[in-house]
């Protein structure tokens, strides 16, 4: 149908545009962030110094209410980091805006369908900060019981409505995930240009697809488990409930049957941005392409068979623990060939420092050693003394926001031109990216010694042992503020620019992919005739 | 602009169905909330949440048949283009994958509860001392359904209109638009007759939702069945009312053919739950 380009607002509610949904779910992202940091930092300043004072002397509350605001604050800045920073921001935003560029397709396959996926986002994050301001347990308010939701901590330990809303809000977003998930699939299976096989699809769209074969065949179980918590809490069900020959250990299983994958879903499309990042400015197609590709589906495969690992202290059987320490392994191995492949890209390349490759390469090293900490951890022998201590925290956040979070700004660098026309500020932004570094890294390392000096997570207060290095790590957090703030300043400066600056191609011969063949931005619709791939 | 479109894709006028189905959604789950617990508060107010539940819901109701009012009418004019076509068949299959993911789940919980029956403790708190003792399946003083009776039927029913269903498609097929309607008009009537007897046997089930890990892994699984044979039945519906507006041709009918798909589906299903939960755990 023919149809005039829309304007207003009416260009946003009633989109069915691919970029202006993905450029809706970069700024959804961009504001869930923020707030997802800000609650990270009222936990880092409560670590700062051993006791409970600050949240109390902020908010002029009780101890014990300060003890819940922690817990409210753990599990917040988990859901929300996840659900509605990461994985909007990954899939949501540069998987809409450029799956169908790369593909060579005019937008996605169901462009109405792909809309509600991205406009049911914000009551999802509504029902989330709701759940923070009513009642969760003994009358104070909010849901404390980590992002996990445990029974029976998210049953009888919560039995206000905040736990409910919270739950609501999970099955909102993983519905707009599947169906999100299920229009990049079909997008990808049926509009690639014609001559693009499937092994001439750029690794990015290679991983978006794997990752929709995750959220598809994962979250639904994840929708389940927390519907039997909805029954145990209202409808007097004993799923997770022994009182009723029910099993809480049940809902750890399906938790993280989708939980495990969720790792993956979130990690798989920032190695496919890091691949095109690591080509481009190494001036190179990327090492082992076929390898980078079939390493994605192996790590998405193998990603369903471990999730026991989560569960090592639960009291599974030894051969069991077996099992899962093996499968868990395995996983090292595809993983390894990615990392080894971007090196083996860079290698002889003739290679340039952009903001977006400082990320990317920073990406391989903190990744790798996210990675390393992981093997640790995958031994159910050393897992049992690390289980629920800062080992793993430091562990899951170098994988994550040293992983996925620097893959995201270095999407957001290396695309902004194309999403913009409009070039960012190239000094502020190396700055940007060197105070970046050194303050998650300042979070985060000295979290490994917290960890094998047994300091438990999600705890608001701790033994004078461990002073030293949760002041440094807090100090890393005031320093990764300035990180935050001048990425602000940085995008600011770009978005607001009055001239539109950015060729079609501005990173030139290395960037090989067809995003690169359009005006900066591109058309309101791209592809009106499909360009053929030789 | 559009006389340069030179491909066969489908690009959506905007719509506002997205945003409006997405607000009535948050209204039905606050208000969901609030209804199973009227007690509690928000910002103060209480008593709001079936208000906000039934405006949500009919908001929501009303979205969706807008929303597939377009697309129907989107098919009429022509814009489901051959590579449509497989595009939305894709789709289909994919909504289905993720249903069966869903019924994993269930499925999960029964056989945790079946094939590692614990006794029900009443003291959580000491529970470490009893779990992991071997406990009967199904739990003692649960009488359960006997699966040759009601439940047989229903597969017979189930099974029964499988078959119907295919006759309706294959009638379109062949472009024998009577066979169409009676083939769907029977599958209809066998959906509604299989909802009818799961209704009468659940008011006359020896268990409730509550209180066991029997009547909760039975009601959940068996209840969520039930409530896509309703929506699988809709969906039929919906296409015997579009077969007497003449939609269907032998070869674009593939709301029909979605509708068939989910009902296969539904019927797969019914036969797990029947072998798996009616005879193998309910004896």
């Amino acid at each position: 149908m023919a149809h005039e380009n829309p304007t207003g607002w009416k260009r946003w509610v009633y989109s069915t545009n691919h970029k202006d949904i993905g450029v809706m779910y970069l700024w959804f992202a961009f504001f869930a962030g923020l707030i997802g940091f800000t609650m990270s930092g009222l936990m880092r300043m409560e670590l700062m110094e051993p006791g409970v004072n600050f949240l109390p002397g902020l908010f002029g509350m009780t101890e014990d209410q300060a003890r819940h605001m922690f817990n409210v604050l753990t599990t917040g800045h988990g859901l929300i980091m996840v659900f509605f920073m990461v994985m909007p921001a990954l899939i949501g935003g540069f998987g809409n805006y450029f799956v169908p560029l790369m593909i060579g397709a005019p937008d996605m396959a169901f462009p109405r369908m792909n809309n509600i996926s991205f406009w049911l986002m914000p009551p999802s994050f509504i029902l989330l900060l709701l759940s923070t301001f009513v009642e969760g347990t003994s009358g104070m308010p909010g849901f404390g019981g980590g992002w996990t939701a445990y029974a029976p901590l998210s049953t009888y330990g919560h039995t206000g409505p905040s736990m409910d809303l919270a739950i609501l809000s999970l099955h909102v977003a993983g519905a707009s995930s599947i169906m999100g998930a299920i229009n990049y699939i079909t997008t990808i299976f049926n509009m690639r240009a014609p001559g693009m096989t499937i092994h001439k699809m750029p690794l990015f769209a290679w991983s978006v697809l794997i990752t929709a074969f995750l959220l598809v065949l994962s979250l639904p179980v994840l929708a389940g488990a927390i519907t039997m918590l909805l029954t145990d809490r209202n409808f007097g069900t004993t799923f997770f409930d022994p009182a009723g020959g029910g099993d809480p250990i049940l809902y750890q299983h399906l938790f993280w049957f989708f939980g495990h994958p969720e790792v993956y879903i979130m990690i798989l499309p920032a190695f496919g941005i890091i691949s095109h990042i690591v080509s481009t400015f190494s001036r190179k197609p990327v090492f082992g392409y076929l390898g980078m590709a079939y390493a994605m589906a192996a790590i998405g495969f193998i990603g369903f068979v471990v999730w026991a690992h989560h569960m090592y202290t639960v009291g599974l059987d030894v051969d069991t623990k077996a099992y899962f320490v093996a499968a868990t392994m395995v996983i090292a191995v595809p993983t390894g060939v990615k990392i080894f492949s971007w090196i083996a890209t860079m290698w002889g390349g003739s290679i340039r420092f952009t903001v977006p490759m400082l990320y990317a390469i920073a990406f391989i090293l903190l990744f790798t050693m996210g990675g390393v900490t992981g093997v640790v951890l995958s031994n159910a022998g050393a897992d049992v003394p690390l289980h629920d201590t800062y080992y793993v925290v430091a562990h899951f956040h170098y994988v994550l926001s040293l992983g996925a979070v620097f893959a995201i700004f270095a999407g957001l660098y290396y695309w902004i031109g194309k999403m913009s026309g409009k070039q960012y500020p190239n000094f502020l932004a190396n700055v940007q990216f060197w105070v970046t570094f050194v303050g998650v890294n300042m979070i985060f390392f000295p979290q490994h010694f917290l960890g094998l000096q047994g300091m438990p997570r999600r705890y608001v207060d701790y033994t004078d042992a461990h002073a030293y290095w949760n002041k440094i790590s807090s100090y890393g957090y005031l320093v990764t503020l300035v990180g935050v703030l001048l990425f602000i300043l940085v995008m600011a400066m770009t978005i607001f620019k009055k001239k539109k600056d950015v060729p079609d191609n501005q990173w030139g011969e290395g960037a090989t992919t067809l995003e690169w063949t359009l005006s900066s931005p591109p058309p309101f619709h791209q592809f009106n005739e499909l360009p053929r791939i030789k | 602009m559009a006389g340069d479109v030179k491909h066969d894709y489908h690009l959506v006028n905007p719509s506002p169905w997205p945003a409006v189905a997405s607000f009535s959604v948050l209204l039905l789950t606050i208000g969901a909330v609030f209804t199973m617990k009227p007690d509690a508060e928000l910002f103060g107010m209480t008593g709001f949440g079936n208000y906000f539940f039934a405006i949500g819901f009919i908001g929501l109701i009303y979205t969706m048949f807008a929303w597939w009012k377009d697309v129907v009418k989107e098919a009429n004019q022509g814009d489901h283009k051959p590579v449509v076509r497989i595009g939305l068949r894709y789709g289909m299959i994919l909504f289905i994958a993720s249903e069966v993911m869903f019924f994993v789940a269930w499925f999960w919980a029964f056989f945790d509860a079946s094939l590692y029956p614990k006794m029900p403790i009443p003291n959580f708190g000491e529970f470490w001392d009893i779990i992991g003792n071997d406990a009967p399946w199904p739990p003692a003083g649960i009488e359960t359904f006997d699966p040759w009776h009601l439940p047989l039927m229903n597969t017979l029913i189930l099974l029964l209109s499988g078959t119907t269903v295919t006759w309706a498609h294959h009638a379109v097929l062949h472009g024998d638009r009577e066979g169409l309607k009676k083939g769907l008009w029977l599958t209809v009537l066998l959906g509604a007759f299989f909802s009818c007897v799961q209704a009468y046997e659940y008011a006359h089930a020896a268990f409730g939702f509550a209180g066991s890990i029997y009547g909760a892994t039975f009601y959940m699984a068996t209840g969520f069945h039930g409530f896509h044979v309703l929506v699988g039945t809709i969906f039929l519906a919906v296409c015997l009312g579009r077969a007497y507006k003449g939609h269907f041709t032998p070869d674009h009918h593939f709301g029909l053919e979605a509708a068939a798909w989910y009902w296969h589906f539904v019927d797969v299903v019914w036969i797990f739950l029947f072998f798996v939960v009616y005879i193998w755990g309910g004896q």
